[in-house]
């Protein structure tokens, strides 16, 4: 009871990275509250899946297995965790600011009358002081996030109702293996006494995922472009020097949204979240919402024309100019020196 | 064929894509009056859905639906101006410091007095980029939910077909009326506005407005053409729990707030001649950040 419950995602029998991510911040939260860390799997054909959930900490595993069940849709995923998580009252729960997450989370916070936080950057464990009420909360989840366009960092709590709930996007958290050989008990949930018939009434006719051919996440080097790159030509410039430096491109939402770039190269609070040893922002004016998802690079260059860009103050090296003379320049000074 | 009931959930939101310098107050807090009032962006695309199925199933009415202050009313005129049959505004201080829960509380309550086979809106709002409100209030009506729609393809024998877009691909799904349907930005822009509806209905107003600013002409007007009116409700004219509105009906409380302040670091400024950048490179070498 009380534990800390992470909603794992799957697809192709591969559970999401954003899960194991959200199960490796679950483990961390629950260490601290001295608590369990609990999964959830939905799907079918699930045998074996443990396997890939346990090293990530999980104390128990819950797994509702029925051909039904997948490709997922909401009102089946729905029923179960609400008839679960009246059973076992989680403290906590957790699900990947996904297409899935973000369809079942409200969902969910609405069926148990509980607080969700959309899209969280940042989970720590704190006390609340209502001071209205006069009431003091100790260990509570406080909910991170940026709000309003980026333009605030607002800490939300849920000081009454349970459980506490999150999203996360792939790639804000960092997931770790704990121990290869974790051991997990396995709890298999009766789907047909947590679900009813009207619950599918929603069939999946047509569906075509295809498997994600990018791959900034992982990309060493990022070379990733703004709306000042100012067109989809210009950005042949950033798949040149990706190429030579061995890294990827990535692209601000308003690049995206200006139809330079595909969606999915897109960096930031509403896109992925990369780590780079290096990120060249090319054309980036650096609002939060962009800076969120590459703030831990370990080194930034900043190409901007606009000497008072606000990528430039956290910037380790800031280039004044145009994008078109000095990317050339990078190119041919990376193989002048590379030898 | 019967014409569909459609309801569009419309949200009045800060332009939050053009902050300007004097969006931020000097206590942190935003400055509402700096920001231009707009039609939350997904909730057009959500119309332009509405207004599809409207164009292909003769008999069809669409609705708007807005929460918000008495001047949200403007959502309403725009969505008329485009092809919407009329509106309801739902406006209480009583709703004030709602959080997405506590919205979609009232706005499921004020739904309940209207007819619908489908109710549409846009899959978030560009002020919290929640994305809530929907599923939320297809949970409180025991709805059916369709998310991330970027197109609804079809709608025969009480059932829509749905094409939803995803991270990585699409898929198309069935799903039985009523249901409640949000749409993503992927999907067609909104039509512009009609010069023949906007000559129409921009004298349309709803009751606070026409007793804070309706000329003496403009009431007469609206007394004789009843579409004029736009349908205002207050919190007594929905059927809804006094404590699941507002701050006593939202599980979220805001422990704080801070202002967005970006950490000076030392960084070195450099220009765009041959030396400067090939030093640059030397230096990322020498680090082993690139090589």
């Amino acid at each position: 009871m009380n534990n800390v419950f992470v909603y794992c995602e799957i697809e192709d029998g591969i559970i999401a990275d954003v899960s194991l991510e959200l199960l490796t911040k679950g483990r961390t939260l629950a260490n601290e509250l001295n608590c369990k860390l609990e999964a959830v799997v939905i799907g079918s054909n699930l045998s074996g899946i443990e396997k890939q959930i346990a090293p990530y900490g999980a104390d128990t595993i819950w797994i509702a297995d029925d051909e039904r069940l997948y490709p997922y849709t909401t009102l089946p995923h729905n029923s179960i965790l609400v008839n679960l998580f009246k059973q076992e009252q989680p403290q906590i729960a957790f699900m990947g600011a996904t297409s899935i997450g973000r369809d079942l989370g409200p969902r969910l916070s609405s069926s148990l009358h509980s607080g969700l936080t959309a899209d969280c950057t940042s989970l720590v464990i704190g006390d609340f002081e209502d001071k209205k009420n006069k009431k003091e909360y100790e260990n509570l989840l406080y909910q991170i996030r940026p709000a309003f366009g980026g333009n605030i960092v607002a800490t939300i709590v849920n000081p009454d109702c349970r459980p506490q709930m999150a999203t996360v996007r792939e790639g804000v958290m960092k997931k770790e293996i704990v121990d290869a050989n974790y051991s997990a008990e396995i709890k298999s949930i009766d789907v047909n006494n947590f679900t009813n018939s009207e619950d599918f009434v929603i069939s999946v006719i047509d569906r075509h995922i295809e498997k994600s051919k990018i791959n900034i996440k992982g990309a060493p080097i990022v070379v990733a472009g703004g709306y000042g790159v100012g067109s989809k030509e210009n950005f042949q410039l950033l798949y040149d020097l990706a190429e030579v430096l061995g890294g990827e491109v990535g692209a601000s939402r308003a690049a995206v949204d200006a139809g330079y770039c595909e969606h999915e190269r897109q960096i930031g609070q509403t896109g992925v979240t990369v780590r780079p040893k290096l990120y060249i922002a090319c054309g980036i004016s650096g609002q939060i919402q962009h800076t969120a998802g590459m703030e831990d690079a370990a080194i930034v260059i900043a190409i901007n024309n606009d000497e008072n860009a606000p990528i430039n103050q956290i910037a380790d090296y800031v280039i004044t100019g145009d994008l078109n003379v000095v990317i050339p320049k990078l190119i041919n000074y990376y193989k002048n020196n590379s030898k | 064929m019967k014409g569909l009931k459609i309801v569009v959930l419309a949200k009045q939101v800060p332009d939050t894509r053009n902050v300007g310098k004097d969006a931020m107050k000097a206590d942190g807090t935003v400055n509402r009056a700096a920001l231009p009032a707009i039609f939350n962006p997904e909730d057009l695309n959500a119309l332009e859905q509405a207004l599809r199925l409207k164009d292909n199933n003769e008999g069809s009415k669409v609705n708007l639906l807005t929460m918000g202050p008495d001047r949200a009313a403007e959502v309403i005129r725009e969505g008329m101006y485009r092809g919407a049959d009329g509106g309801y505004l739902l406006s209480d201080r009583a709703f004030a410091g709602s959080d997405t829960l506590a919205t979609s509380y009232a706005l499921s309550c004020a739904a309940k007095n209207l007819e619908y086979d489908m109710i549409i809106c846009g899959r978030q709002a560009i002020d919290g980029d929640t994305a809530q409100v929907g599923p939320q209030i297809a949970e409180k009506l025991n709805l059916p939910q369709v998310t991330y729609a970027e197109e609804i393809i079809k709608v025969e024998n009480g059932i829509a077909t749905i094409k939803r877009r995803l991270e990585r691909g699409f898929e198309v799904v069935e799903c039985p009326l009523p249901c409640v349907i949000t749409v993503n930005a992927s999907a067609p822009e909104c039509r512009p506005r009609n010069a023949r509806f906007v000559m129409k209905y921009k004298h349309a107003k709803a009751k606070t407005e026409i007793a804070k600013n309706a000329t003496d002409e403009e009431k007469a007007l609206i007394e004789q053409r009843p579409y004029l009116q736009i349908t205002e409700w207050n919190v007594n004219d929905i059927e809804c729990k006094a404590e699941e509105l507002g701050l006593s009906g939202s599980p979220t409380k805001v422990k704080s707030i801070e202002n967005v302040v970006f950490q000076a670091k030392e960084s070195k400024k450099l220009g765009t001649s041959d030396e400067e950048i090939d030093e640059l490179i030397k230096d990322l070498f020498a680090n082993h950040t690139i090589g």
